[in-house]
């Protein structure tokens, strides 16, 4: 076992800001490369013409849960140090809901705003704004919904984990439903008449 | 392109008027698989996924540190930040991760001759109307990811390769809700 990298000590805290950088770089670069600077064609998803985002974003959870399945498989990559964020059930429930809200209102996302930002869009600029303002009341009201924060704490659990299944079982099953899904976008976005998708600013 | 007939033989476009129209976007699969292997190298070298909200969090807790310190230091939210003994709140590997978003965005977009200063609406809606929709979506996405613990990046593109139970159920409520706003918006892009 070698990696991850910084947990075995290969480099410090500091190190780590500029290794955050670069990999920024590299996530601010695929974001731009797939449009997703763009609000028009982030919310084409939602209107069902450009299923972009439902392809970019599976095709990136594929890619990353092949590669860290198979990295552990080889023993090349301790899978247990890997931080699973813990499962706060109805509170990611409830703040999913409210941030696609956010999402398809704002057009943003926070890393699509930062990426529009950089290609100019002020709109973008206005998102980010509403996002530091929104963060600043949250603070302010958390403490009063603090034992909704705080429900249905599960801990640190994943899905294989929780339904009692072999992880690789998992792997293979999300990978069918992404194939199938991206076979369902192709028919969805030919039905819709829409053969000009969103294709440049 | 413009038709042509065999005996006219069409100038040439000039060159400044090509190399401004702003490139396509690439294939989503492959900008999947170049997101994916960015991700996939966060995990392998740092043990961590991407993220975006967080980067909002710790700038917003900075800010308010000293605008606002007494509030601020009182903000269990917050206290990841500011709480003793922590470093400084821009120290934040998110922080430094969302600079590295803009500029790798500018680089692609410089390349595809896609930077340009301007608005994204559709054409029903006045651009502060629009500024304002943004504004306000920014608000309610923080609340989300406050809730939640994480964005589309943190949570669904991370946590989903991890398959982390909290991440998926997130991701899936984000379409649910997307979605079901989407009409009642649609005049903003239609």
């Amino acid at each position: 076992m070698t990696a991850p990298f910084f947990k075995f000590g290969m480099f410090g805290d500091e190190a780590s800001l500029l290794v955050a950088f670069a990999i920024g770089i590299g996530f601010g670069f695929f974001l731009e490369r797939a449009g997703f600077a763009s609000a028009r064609k982030l919310m084409a998803q939602f209107y069902l013409t450009d299923l972009a985002v439902f392809k970019v974003m599976f095709t990136a959870i594929v890619t990353a849960m092949l590669g860290v399945t198979y990295l552990a498989w080889l023993g090349v990559l301790d899978l247990s140090l890997v931080y699973l964020t813990p499962t706060f059930l109805l509170p990611q429930i409830v703040g999913g809901v409210v941030f696609g809200v956010g999402f398809v209102v704002g057009g943003y996302c926070p890393g699509t705003a930062v990426a529009s930002a950089a290609t100019g869009k002020i709109d973008a600029l206005a998102f980010g704004a509403g996002m530091f303002a929104g963060t600043l009341a949250f603070a302010e009201l958390q403490p009063r919904i603090a034992g909704f924060f705080t429900s249905t704490p599960m801990g640190q659990v994943t899905i294989p984990g929780y339904f009692n299944l072999p992880y690789g079982l998992v792997v293979f099953a999300v990978v069918i439903a992404a194939l199938g899904g991206f076979y369902g976008a192709g028919i969805v976005e030919r039905i819709l008449g829409k053969t000009e998708r969103v294709t440049d600013a | 392109m413009s038709v042509t007939t065999d005996t006219v033989v069409p100038l040439p476009a000039s060159d400044h008027a090509e190399a401004r129209a702003a490139a396509p976007y690439t294939n989503p699969y492959l900008a999947g698989i170049g997101l994916g292997l960015v991700l996939l190298a966060a995990f392998v070298v740092m043990g961590r996924g991407l993220g975006a909200s967080g980067a909002f969090k710790a700038f917003a807790a900075w800010t308010a540190s000293f605008v606002a310190p007494s509030w601020a230091h009182s903000r269990e939210f917050l206290g990841e930040y500011l709480a003793a003994g922590m470093p400084h709140p821009l120290k934040e590997w998110l922080f430094f991760e969302v600079i590295g978003v803009f500029a790798g965005a500018l680089i692609s977009a410089l390349f595809a001759r896609r930077v340009r200063v301007g608005f994204e609406k559709g054409p029903s809606v006045t651009t502060l109307a629009r500024l304002g929709f943004a504004f306000g979506g920014g608000a309610l996405g923080a609340v989300g990811a406050g809730l939640a613990r994480g964005c589309t990046s943190g949570q669904a593109l991370t946590g989903g390769a991890l398959l982390n139970l909290g991440s998926w159920a997130f991701m899936l409520s984000v379409f649910a809700g997307g979605y079901g706003i989407a009409y009642f918006v649609r005049r903003q892009w239609t």
